[in-house]
């Protein structure tokens, strides 16, 4: 299959259906898995890396799952094609940093990625719209066991999957749910519910992980500790402290209607404004004030229909996509935020006004309707 | 420069530390230098930032001289990248990773999923080591004879091909 292929469809999760998918943007599931006495990626000569790369490629392209797949090495694809991908949370930054010896499989519909000696020999993570951690643990789980008929996993019956960096030995597995919480945010409870969740040995971090800003009021929850734990419990604990989560989420949605209502509807006006109306716009403004419409679609004061279209947007004004859809290998910065009102305003033309009189708080605890 | 902890923001606390002889530089952003507590160098090693404050004191456990025979990763590796070298390693360093892990995880015991290859002779060491119990206990208790068919139903598991 051709990179073209891949950029020309967004991927299943954002696309798809899933539980609580107003509040719970995806769920993802990754696992670490190392070959037996091979060196690890980062202590690895080129030639070692090669080796186990072409190992590990071969094993994953056969895989059921991947009967349609996008499969390069990473010298082969442009730092901006890297970056689209990092963008679609299919490799990680890291991952993006890396040539030759390194590689990227996934399938058509991009739920299944494989990264080939990322810090591990394998980096594999299945991703799903909504909250289905159990789901998206059973599809990962599958392809491991699958691979595991082929590759000689590095595995000790006392310490579990052997991996690079000590913090990810045992399960070698990070769950995540990546949460939309504009209520949280503007209701200033969002530091309060970070601390908590950190207190408990859960990590909350920004769009794309450690270390990153967080941006359009989306924070990815996960599991900090790997050994000691079966899979099933981590995601039993995370799935109990995101449901919390949505919980509060609701609460503080439901305090801004009945307390700061002016607030909250001067906020959606002005964010359709801007939007509308702006011809340069930074990939930050634009997270952040795409966040506040996904909110006002919650709360039904923009029409369902536009819920996509308003998702998409959130992938499509990222940097790396916005140069990609344009064609061009070099952009300026002021180049990209002019082309990102662009596409945005002409997306939100298609946006009704706000119905501020319209909104409605979502019933907590209700299976959720499309 | 990008900071080596977050990989993400403008480093710029640098920090630069002679250890054994070998130049070891790290390069942090202000938000990461607080997070880790890096306003004193001294006494600090990379190990410390990725694997938490005192994993060098650890580290330093094993024999300076260690080195992995499968793949040549030292002991000055490990403090240098907080990292190992290959699935060796882990039996290697055992005593420097041992109370590491118990600081950073929730045990030091496995208890997830378990490859299809293992399973098998998993089951088969918890029989062995379940037998080996009754075993002392019936030498202790002076019932030979029955200490004598235990240890010939040790000897048949052990005799059970491994998968």
């Amino acid at each position: 299959m051709k990179f073209s292929r891949i950029i020309a469809s967004t991927g299943e999760w954002l696309s798809g259906d899933g539980p609580n998918r107003q509040i719970v943007v995806s769920s993802r599931v990754r696992l670490a898995r190392n070959l037996r006495n091979k060196p690890f990626p980062g202590w690895a000569k080129k030639a070692e890396r090669l080796e186990v790369m072409n190992l590990v490629k071969e094993a994953v392209e056969h895989l059921p799952e991947m009967s349609d797949a996008y499969s390069e090495n990473l010298e082969a694809l442009s730092p901006l094609e890297k970056q689209v991908l990092v963008e679609r949370h299919l490799i990680s930054r890291e991952h993006a940093a890396k040539g030759v010896g390194s590689a990227v499989v996934m399938n058509a519909p991009q739920s299944l990625s494989v990264m080939v000696n990322e810090e591990d020999h394998l980096r594999m993570q299945a991703i799903r719209t909504g909250l289905q951690l159990d789901n998206v643990y059973s599809m990962i789980d599958r392809v491991d066991s699958e691979l595991e008929a082929t590759l000689d996993f590095a595995y000790d019956t006392e310490l579990g999957y052997l991996t690079a960096c000590p913090s990810n030995v045992g399960t070698g597995m990070r769950a995540s749910a990546m949460l939309h919480l504009p209520g949280l945010v503007m209701g200033d409870q969002i530091n309060k519910i970070i601390n908590s969740v950190n207190k408990i040995g859960l990590a909350v971090r920004g769009l794309h992980g450690e270390g990153t800003e967080a941006m359009g009021n989306l924070f990815q929850v996960s599991n900090q500790t790997t050994l000691g734990e079966a899979e099933g419990e981590i995601i039993g604990r995370l799935n109990r402290v995101i449901e919390q989560i949505i919980d509060h989420e609701q609460n503080a949605r439901a305090l801004l209607a009945q307390r700061k209502a002016v607030t909250l509807h001067d906020q959606i006006g002005r964010a359709y404004g801007l939007l509308c109306h702006s011809y340069s716009i930074s990939s930050k403004e634009a997270l952040n004030l795409l966040s506040i419409i996904k909110l006002g679609i919650d709360l039904s004061v923009f029409p369902d229909a536009h819920r996509f279209p308003v998702d998409e947007l959130f992938i499509e004004t990222q940097p790396a996509h916005l140069q990609k859809g344009a064609q061009l290998q070099k952009m300026s910065s002021e180049e990209r935020d002019a082309l990102r009102a662009t596409i945005i305003r002409a997306k939100l033309s298609q946006v009704p006004q706000p119905d501020i009189a319209n909104l409605k708080l979502a019933a907590p605890a209700q299976p959720d309707q499309q | 420069m990008q900071c080596d902890v977050c990989q993400s923001k403008e480093a710029t606390v640098f920090l630069t530390q002679i250890v054994d002889g070998k130049m070891q530089k790290v390069n942090l952003c202000e938000a990461c230098s607080k997070e880790k507590g890096v306003n004193d160098p001294t006494g600090f090693a990379l190990a410390d930032l990725l694997l938490g404050i005192g994993a060098s004191q650890e580290i330093e456990k094993t024999p300076a001289a260690q080195k992995c025979p499968v793949c040549g990763f030292t002991q000055a590796d490990l403090k240098k990248t907080g990292r190992l070298g290959c699935s060796n390693c882990y039996s290697v360093f055992a005593d420097s990773i041992g109370p590491m892990l118990k600081n950073m995880h929730k045990g030091t015991a496995h208890v997830g999923k378990v490859p299809a290859a293992f399973k098998k002779s998993r089951e088969q060491d918890e029989k062995i080591r379940a037998l080996q119990e009754d075993l002392t206990k019936a030498v202790e208790a002076e019932e030979f004879e029955l200490a004598a068919q235990i240890r010939d139903r040790i000897r048949e598991a052990e005799a059970e091909p491994a998968p």
